[in-house]
């Protein structure tokens, strides 16, 4: 595709409507496993997390993780669907060396939940409602790792590594209904539902929803149709997008290539794509054509699960304040206008800004750290704001210092600028830098003296009554102490000076 | 000595307890008579000489120090080679899981070995459980020790054959769809199908999962039972496992009385293709039973007749995706990994010779009646089936207290004669699977030699989900009486091997 010209955003959706559908896999943050009780704390050695259950060993059995069913009621209930009164796990068979069992153990006709909707909010502060076909459970397989090949990929490896730590953690898929009428939104609508999901999980305490660390993982399905007209085209399914920024990314790249090869009167294949990071394109991976039938067919080594209706009411009840609503609250207890909290979550730093608050500093400030400054730097390297070496409490330790006087905001950007560099702490970073503002008069009394002598016409204007020339003066002290004055203290005495 | 290999287990276990003998000897009277006829035979696929004497010993040096010996303490035992036994080989009779040493006990091995039950070795079986005849082993057929030249029955011919060889008192089957039952009737011995999940699986290697049931294998009732007791009860492991108490069977073993309880004849189970000395002898049992105080009524379960064909789409079905593991990835057998070939080539490689033919044949009829478009017409309309008879059962425990019938359409056929002719092979089954696709408890029991060839005759017994004991009852009430009309049990009219 690379070497073709891709139709431009705009003129594919001049022509086309684009229709997603959003399969997320959040991978719960249970002690143990699915169907066992292997811990599924991360990066232990290979291996060692595993039983005959996990490695689908002969003779084995699963047993379902309480816990597990717990979270995905949790889940069902955020996102407003119906909790089955009974369900069942089914088995998902394909061969895959990472599959122990060569089946998954997943819910195919019967999930816990289904039919919900959860509301986004979009960058211009409106609402898009985006519906929920289902929740359902399920397990993660292991992990492979092709070796001798230059790409790492399976293609040219000599060899691969199976690591079945992974195989058996609990996994929560949610699958969206078509989300139709985004049209140029859509690949907004992909990113903010993702953001959104992402937070409600984090809310709920059911996982970290790490997406760099695969905790939260995205399929992108998309398909274009033109304008006005209603039937679903064919769709891609793009595997495994993995930041939400990649999901806006690879939904605009999929609308764009489908357009390109519509208008070209070609036709689009359904298949999986993956998803490159590095130029935001997607290339073609398996064809789904015959190789998808999964045989579904009930788990016959488990029995139905039936959460008993008193069970789900006391969940329901138990629900933490959902992230629309802490928003809200959140937004009156910072003071900040629409405007400002809608810059806050479109920069995703709504935790940080609380964390920081929390660590101390006033809101005001917090704010304009993580959206200036740091932001920048986010956008500059393309990566999350979260994702930032520092954290909410260093920049509330730099907000102190700077409210002790003890940094000006010049100061404080390089202590900032320091900590992202690895040199510790803020204070480390003022120490070893050198940055403290100087306020000692004795220290600064020379350099006041200098600025007087420089620049005589100034000082004589001043002397004449025109204070306001004095910014002049001060900048010149600023310059020769190479910012670290404090310079409230020298605009005092150059006017003691200079009286 | 011989004579130690001719007690029952109860027998074996009051010898022992009692200090008449050591568990030692009679480990080694058993092993020993393993040495002198199991050439012949085949029933054991690994006999692990030194694990049995070293539990001997234990149980043993238990009773020297005054310690309380369980009711099967010191028993020896031939278990089939479908449990995991942590340490010993386990194949299920198949090429794929040669070399295989499983790193854990099943559930039923673990509690075998804490009533210190002496497990001998692991028996011979259909690959995978799959057949009626032990001839689909990939390591030889069994025997059976009434004529060698004929099967023992199957999928549990080993465990069968060595319970009639005497080269162990008890064994350990499993039971799909006749699998415990009909090699029980075809060698004169006793099988029970207990209630599906009553013995946790835990540690069976799955054929159908919906179907295996693990169960006691024995001489005499009242040794099923005791074994019933030693292995059954829930498990946490399984998650289909019943948490209820293990019904009484030892107690009803012993009652001796069916005055007053209500039999059904299945009339289903008759007519074209059941042997006429199999009918004489069941016949016989019938007027028994009357004899007994027991009211005997014939009953219909028409959709019983659906039965074979329902099974052989749910467990082919069950079965494709169960042994869908074995992908030379982990464990077992390995084929064509010589650097050059991808993993899926390995795995088609590695399945294509360790599979036998009719594991292949059920993986494929599976596959296809689960494949999209056809799941409904067939594991749909399957599972609907299995519903119908279930409400067969239940109509007819409504009026009677136990169902019976023989067990299998025939006596035992020649090795070979129907091991082209799947469908023959699989009418085996005919009047055992019922019980597998409702889940409830089954016996076969000896009753009598069938004229024509002297072999010998099983009469199943049916009983409703966790009524177990009424198979225990009937059977132990049915074999005293006709222990006392023969002067002998039934085995001893066998040949000397």
């Amino acid at each position: 595709m690379s070497v073709i010209s891709l139709v431009s955003y705009e003129d594919a959706l001049a022509s086309y409507d684009p229709v997603m559908g959003l399969e997320v896999h959040v991978e719960l943050g249970t002690k143990t496993k699915m169907f066992c009780g292997c811990s599924t704390e991360l990066g232990a050695e290979p291996n060692s997390q595993t039983c005959p259950t996990c490695l689908g060993l002969p003779g084995s059995l699963p047993v379902v993780n309480a816990v597990g069913v717990e979270s995905a009621i949790k889940i069902g209930l955020a996102l407003n669907c119906e909790i089955a009164e009974w369900c069942r796990f089914a088995r998902k068979n394909y061969f895959y060396p990472d599959m122990p069992k060569n089946f998954q153990t997943s819910q195919y006709d019967e999930p816990i939940a289904f039919n919900g909707y959860l509301d986004v909010q979009l960058e211009d502060g409106s609402t898009f409602r985006v519906e929920i076909e289902r929740a359902h459970m399920e397990e993660d397989t292991g992990k492979s790792s092709h070796v001798g090949g230059a790409t790492g990929r399976i293609h040219g490896a000599t060899h691969s590594l199976l690591d079945y730590n992974r195989a058996g953690i609990p996994l929560i898929e949610i699958v969206t209904k078509p989300i139709e009428g985004a049209g140029e939104r859509a690949p907004e609508v992909a990113k903010a539902y993702v953001a959104e999901l992402r937070e409600l999980i984090r809310a709920l305490g059911v996982s970290e929803a790490r997406m760099d660390k695969g905790q939260m993982r995205c399929d992108v399905n998309l398909s274009l149709r033109p304008n006005g007209t209603s039937t679903f085209g064919t769709r891609s399914e793009t595997k495994n997008v993995n930041s939400l920024r990649s999901v806006e990314r690879a939904a605009r790249f999929e609308i764009q290539r489908h357009a390109t090869v519509l208008t070209d009167g070609g036709t689009i294949v359904q298949e999986t794509r993956h998803f490159h990071e590095d130029n935001g394109t997607t290339t073609a991976g398996r064809i789904k054509d015959n190789a998808e039938d999964y045989r579904y067919f009930p788990e016959p080594d488990l029995v139905p699960i039936a959460p008993a209706r008193t069970w789900v009411e006391e969940l329901r009840a138990e629900l933490p304040e959902l992230p629309r609503v802490r928003r809200a609250r959140l937004q009156a207890e910072w003071a900040l206008s629409d405007k400002d909290m809608q810059s806050v979550l479109n920069a995703g730093a709504v935790e940080l800004l609380e964390q920081t608050i929390a660590a101390g500093a006033p809101a005001d400030q917090a704010r304009k750290w993580w959206l200036g400054e740091l932001a920048r730097r986010a956008n500059e390297t393309g990566t999350e704001l979260a994702e930032q070496p520092i954290t909410p409490a260093q920049v509330a330790r730099v907000c102190a210092l700077v409210a002790e006087g003890k940094l000006n905001d010049k100061l404080a950007r390089q202590v900032i600028e320091g900590v992202l560099a690895g040199e510790g702490e803020p204070d480390a970073v003022v120490e070893q830098r050198g940055l403290a503002v100087v306020s000692d008069d004795s220290a600064l009394g020379a350099a006041v003296d200098q600025a007087i002598a420089d620049n005589p016409d100034i000082a004589a204007k001043i002397r004449d009554g025109k204070v306001q020339a004095i910014g002049a003066l001060v900048g010149a002290v600023m310059k020769t102490t190479r910012g670290q004055a404090d310079a409230a203290r020298v605009k005092d005495l150059l006017l003691a000076k200079l009286s | 000595m011989t004579d130690l290999i001719r007690y029952t287990a109860a027998e074996t276990a009051t010898a022992i307890a009692s200090g008449t003998v050591s568990a030692v000897e009679v480990a080694q009277a058993h092993l020993d008579r393993i040495d002198a006829v199991d050439k012949k035979v085949n029933a054991f696929l690994h006999v692990d000489t030194e694990g049995a004497l070293a539990a001997a010993r234990a149980v043993d040096a238990k009773r020297a120090k005054g310690e309380e010996l369980g009711p099967l303490a010191g028993v020896p035992l031939a278990l089939k080679d479908v449990f995991t036994t942590e340490g010993i080989p386990t194949t299920c009779g198949s090429k794929i899981l040669e070399g295989w040493i499983p790193p854990y006990d099943a559930t039923l091995t673990a509690r075998l070995k804490d009533a210190g039950v002496v497990i001998l070795g692991k028996t011979n079986m259909d690959e995978f459980a799959m057949g009626s005849s032990t001839e689909n082993s990939a390591f030889g057929p069994t025997g059976n020790p009434w004529d060698l030249s004929r099967i023992p029955g199957g999928s549990g011919g080993g465990s069968a054959a060595a319970l009639a060889a005497y080269e162990a008192p008890l064994a350990i089957g499993t039971d799909t769809g006749g699998s415990i039952r009909q090699p029980g009737a075809v060698t004169g011995t006793v099988g029970v199908k207990p209630t599906y999940g009553s013995v946790s699986r835990y540690g069976l290697v799955a054929f159908s999962s919906s179907l295996d049931q693990g169960g006691p294998c024995a001489r005499t009732v009242l040794d099923a039972a005791l074994l019933h007791e030693a292995i059954a009860g829930h498990d946490p492991l399984d998650s289909t496992s019943i948490d209820a108490p293990v019904p009484a069977v030892v107690a009803a073993a012993k009652m001796r009385d069916i005055r007053g309880m209500r039999i059904g004849i299945v009339k289903e189970f008759a007519g074209e293709g059941y042997q006429a000395g199999v009918m004489q002898r069941f016949h016989e049992s019938v007027e028994l039973l009357r004899e007994l105080g027991a009211e005997v009524v014939e009953v219909s379960c028409p959709s019983f007749t659906l039965a074979l064909p329902a099974y052989y789409l749910i467990a082919p079905s069950e079965a494709s995706s169960n042994l869908a593991r074995f992908d030379a990835m982990r464990y077992g057998l390995r084929v064509g990994d010589d650097g050059t070939r991808s993993a899926e080539d390995v795995t088609a490689l590695t399945r294509e010779a360790g599979f036998g033919d009719e594991v292949k044949r059920r993986i494929i009829l599976g596959t296809y009646a689960l494949s999209s478009g056809y799941y409904d017409a067939y594991y749909g309309s399957a599972q609907k089936v299995r519903t119908l008879i279930s409400r067969d059962f239940d109509a007819a425990f409504a009026g009677v207290d136990v169902l019976i019938s023989p067990t299998t359409p025939t006596t035992a056929f020649p090795i070979g004669e129907r091991a082209d002719d799947p469908m023959a092979m699989y009418l085996a089954d005919l009047c055992t699977i019922p019980s597998n696709l409702a889940g409830n408890a089954a016996m076969s029991l000896p009753c009598g030699l069938a004229p024509e060839d002297n072999l010998p005759v099983g009469l199943q017994i049916i009983a409703p989900a966790m009524a177990d004991d009424r198979l225990y009852r009937v059977g132990g009430a049915v074999e005293a009486a006709l222990n006392d009309k023969w002067g002998h049990p039934l085995l001893e009219e066998a040949p000397a091997l």
